[in-house]
């Protein structure tokens, strides 16, 4: 699905990603975990082709990145912080989304999952940060595609909202689509997540099941097995 | 890029910047005209306004739009787009949107002034052109600067350090040089210094218009062949488009390399 | 009115007292105008019908009336002068006179005058001229309604259209001039009335005064000259409601006064010239009521100029109105509308409240530098005039309109 190799990436002096190797194959959820600055978003970013790394070769179901932009087509996207032109009403704004990235019905069904009918008429600069997360959702799982990035999940739902993401994120993995994301909170990480790749100081320092990570550790929880990670290496 | 383009100019035709922009160039024209009541005096005053203030605006708006649709832009990025089309898209949408404000602004009360059956027609039609092209030169280079300043403070320094320096002070520094080589024969190096400034360039296209008689008053050979026929107009707008274009270009060229 | 009195009476004696009409045609018994004059007794006319007569050295030494009918053309076949009048009361009438030969040494003319007086030149068309009509040490004669159109490409072998040589009180009216040296030149010559003539496309001035006094030019329209009107060692000279347009160049001028005393410029109108009125060493002038429209300057004063007035004038959008190359001043500027004029009127009398300051710094600047021309309008430039404005440093400190008008001055 994926396969990531020798990737380096530099801004400025900071050497955020330095070699870094990734396999991702077909069909299950990974989280990519690591400390603030550890290049995290970053990756994600190398991904879709929006950071431009100094050194090696990414490629997306056998696309390099490099050659053009077609390959996004089969990725949907949910950045971090969303910030949409304020001046947009929501339906113009899915609208505008279906006019760049093409037709799709599954709009109606999740704007009626996350209740946001009442909103559809209003600016997005008038909307609650949790409202434009849910707008954001909605615009990502739109789109029937193979490969779902999500950056930050969580910021800002309440807890109807966020169970209805886990069951979201459950059923698109039945379909057999591989769902990559990024998150602080470790529960959602533990209980929705198949594998873990854990990054620190630009590289891979763990990959594998959670179970593994806790046998390797040798700590009884998810939490406690990042928490020793991050404080054995910097102790 | 036609659809970023039709989305971003929508958005702006409905912000607040949008309508005060054209509000105020509705009233410099209304108060121009019915308060003045002279077209001839209200087209020299326009003129003042639009060589100063259309490259400000352009700059201050462009670098603004950039800053705050980060975000938007980010959105787009992750779209199956290529780069070149979101920005190009940006900015023409940007453009499109300050001229529009400043023809209808201007435009609207002129019309109804009656200036179809007005011998100033082509000299009102020669300032909005020079205003779009001010406009598409001065967003094109706000975008450059924001694209490559990531520090929102310091691309807001830069844009109106750079106002400053074409509206003002690139003219001291050349009125200086002037005075100071006054011995040498300076026709072709006073029309080269002000090919190399957009803001001049358009001055000179106004003057074309406006002042011919106090410019065929110099005898230099270059000047007169310029400013006494076509070709200064010609070469006027042609450096204008090259003007138009090569910020553009470098915004292509930036936008491929940049990482978001 | 005496001059048209006096036509009157020889054109009324010609015809009752010796009432002989001799016919010129090209198959009549006189075909030949010169032949028709040597029969002719003083007093009669000639009548010269329609055709071609290829003459010239005509001289017209008894008191004649000459009149052409259907334009009949005199062709001097560049041999020379055409017609030359050496008599009292001669009166030439409907020719069309084309071919005067060109010299180095003579100014060959189409029609001369010689010493005569009462005479009448009228209705004549003049083309492919050397000089058009020429009028030596003539008086008390009339010049109307002629057409003359030349051919002039340089200015040193072509001729004036109407010259007048130590000649007075003559009245030029109603006469169209293109394409010649100077249109109207007057040396030495006193008391004339130049009056509702156009003057238009001529190598070096519209209308040319040297040496001459007491002369009235009026209502006359002059465009596109190498200069309008040039006025020079002259004195009291009027110059009331004329016309001077497009008069483009770099030593392009309306209007150039050099070294005139006491004249009196009223009501004119001055429009897109290079320079609207170009002054020199020329003293005690009225500007009254005057139009300066889209100027390049509209004023430029040179050297020596003293108590001159200028009061109540328009100056309408020129690109300079008034420019020195002296810091020092001595003439008044006072009533007159500025278009440029950015004061205001807090007590309504329709005088502005602060004193407009016509000459700018950049001006100057233009002066010593012309090339800096190209800055004209610069956001630069305006913020350098305002602050020589505020203090003056390179432009005369007392040359101020005192009472600046709010509203362009009608009357």
């Amino acid at each position: 699905m994926v396969s990531i190799q020798n990737l380096h990436k530099k801004f400025g002096k900071n050497q955020v990603l330095s070699g870094l190797n990734l396999e991702i194959k077909e069909g299950g959820i990974f989280a990519v975990l690591g400390p603030n600055g550890s290049g995290k978003t970053t990756l994600i970013k190398c991904l879709l082709g929006m950071v431009i790394p100094n050194k090696g070769k990414i490629s997306v179901l056998g696309v390099n990145v490099k050659n053009g932009s077609d390959y996004r087509n089969k990725i949907d996207y949910l950045p971090q912080i969303a910030n949409f032109p304020s001046n947009l009403k929501v339906k113009e704004l899915i609208k505008m989304i279906k006019d760049l990235r093409g037709n799709t019905t599954l709009d109606q069904d999740l704007i009626n999952l996350f209740k946001l009918e009442p909103f559809l008429d209003k600016k997005l600069g008038n909307l609650s940060g949790g409202t434009k997360q849910k707008v954001n959702l909605v615009l990502t799982f739109m789109f029937d595609s193979p490969l779902i990035i999500l950056d930050e999940p969580t910021s800002g739902l309440d807890p109807i909202s966020l169970i209805r993401l886990k069951n979201l994120i459950q059923n698109e993995k039945a379909k057999g689509k591989t769902i990559l994301i990024t998150s602080h909170i470790m529960s959602f990480v533990e209980e929705v997540s198949d594998e873990i790749v854990f990054l620190l100081e630009g590289e891979i320092y763990f990959k594998g099941s959670i179970s593994e990570l806790k046998t390797k550790t040798n700590q009884p929880d998810f939490e406690h097995a990042i928490a020793s990670i991050l404080t054995d290496n910097h102790a | 890029m036609l659809k970023i383009l039709k989305y971003s100019f929508y958005d702006l035709m409905r912000s607040r910047w949008s309508y005060v922009y054209f509000a105020f160039y509705l009233l410099l024209g209304v108060v121009l005209l019915f308060l003045n009541n002279d077209l001839s005096k209200a087209v020299i005053t326009l003129m003042n306004v639009i060589i100063v203030l259309v490259p400000l605006i352009g700059t201050i708006f462009g670098v603004m739009y950039y800053y705050n649709s980060k975000e938007f832009t980010e959105l787009l990025l992750a779209q199956p787009l290529k780069r070149s089309s979101i920005f190009l898209g940006q900015y023409l949408g940007v453009a499109i949107s300050l001229s529009m404000s400043l023809i209808l602004g201007l435009g609207i009360p002129f019309i109804f002034y009656g200036l179809f059956k007005s011998s100033a027609i082509w000299d009102f039609s020669l300032l909005l052109i020079t205003g779009t092209f001010l406009t598409f030169i001065f967003t094109a280079l706000a975008f450059n600067i924001a694209l490559s300043n990531e520090n929102k403070i310091k691309g807001f320094g830069y844009a109106i350090l750079l106002w400053l320096f074409l509206a003002i002070i690139y003219d001291g520094v050349f009125l200086m040089s002037l005075i100071m080589f006054e011995d040498y024969p300076l026709d072709k190096l006073s029309l080269i210094g002000t090919m190399l400034n957009p803001i001049d360039l358009s001055r000179t296209l106004i003057l074309l218009k406006l002042d011919i008689s106090a410019l065929l008053g110099y005898t230099g050979a270059i000047f007169k062949q310029f400013f006494g026929t076509n070709f200064g107009l010609i070469v006027s707008i042609s450096m204008l488009s090259v003007w138009v274009v090569m910020p553009v270009l470098r915004i292509i060229f930036k936008a491929k390399k940049k990482d978001f | 009115m005496k001059i048209k009195f006096i036509s009157f009476i020889a054109i009324f004696l010609a015809s009752f007292l010796h009432a002989q009409t001799i016919e010129v045609c090209e198959d009549c018994p006189v075909s030949k105008l010169n032949d028709a004059i040597k029969v002719a007794n003083s007093f009669d006319t000639i009548l010269v019908k329609k055709g071609t007569y290829k003459e010239h050295d005509i001289i017209v030494d008894k008191p004649l009336t000459i009149i052409g009918k259907n334009y009949p053309v005199i062709d001097g076949e560049l041999k020379g002068e055409i017609i030359t009048i050496v008599s009292d009361s001669v009166t030439v009438d409907g020719l069309f006179i084309i071919n005067v030969g060109t010299s180095y040494t003579e100014d060959y003319a189409a029609i001369r005058v010689k010493r005569g007086k009462h005479f009448v030149i009228q209705n004549l068309v003049l083309e492919k001229l050397f000089f058009g009509i020429y009028l030596e040490k003539a008086h008390h004669g009339k010049v109307f309604h002629n057409k003359i159109i030349g051919d002039a490409v340089e200015e040193y072998n072509s001729g004036n259209g109407i010259q007048l040589w130590y000649s007075k009180d003559i009245e030029i009216e109603h006469n169209f001039v293109e394409h010649v040296r100077d249109g109207i030149y007057l040396e030495f010559s006193d008391n004339c009335l130049i009056k509702n003539n156009v003057s238009a496309n001529n190598l070096r001035y519209g209308l040319h005064f040297m040496f001459s006094n007491d002369d009235l030019y009026q209502d006359n329209n002059f465009e596109n000259n190498g200069a309008g009107v040039a006025v020079m060692f002259s004195k009291r000279i009027k110059m009331y409601n004329n016309i001077f347009k497009e008069n483009w160049g770099t030593a392009s001028y309306g209007l150039l006064l050099k070294e005139i005393n006491d004249a009196e410029i009223k009501g004119n109108t001055f429009e897109e010239n290079t320079i609207g009125i170009n002054i020199e060493g020329s003293n005690r002038i009225t500007y009254l009521n005057n139009n300066f429209i889209n100027n390049g300057w509209a004023i430029k004063v040179r050297g020596a100029c003293y108590t001159n007035h200028f009061l109540s004038n328009n100056f309408l959008y020129n690109s300079f109105d008034i420019s020195y190359n002296s810091n020092i001043n001595d003439n008044l500027f006072d009533k007159n509308y500025w278009s440029n004029y950015t004061g205001y009127d807090l007590n309504k009398n329709g005088i502005g409240d602060v004193p407009y300051r016509p000459v700018k710094l950049f001006s100057y600047i233009v002066n010593r530098t012309p090339e800096t021309i190209i800055l004209l309008r610069s956001l630069f430039i305006d913020i350098i005039d305002f602050s020589e404005k505020v203090s003056p440093v390179f432009t005369p400190d007392n040359l101020l309109d005192n009472n600046p008008k709010i509203k362009k001055i009608e009357w």
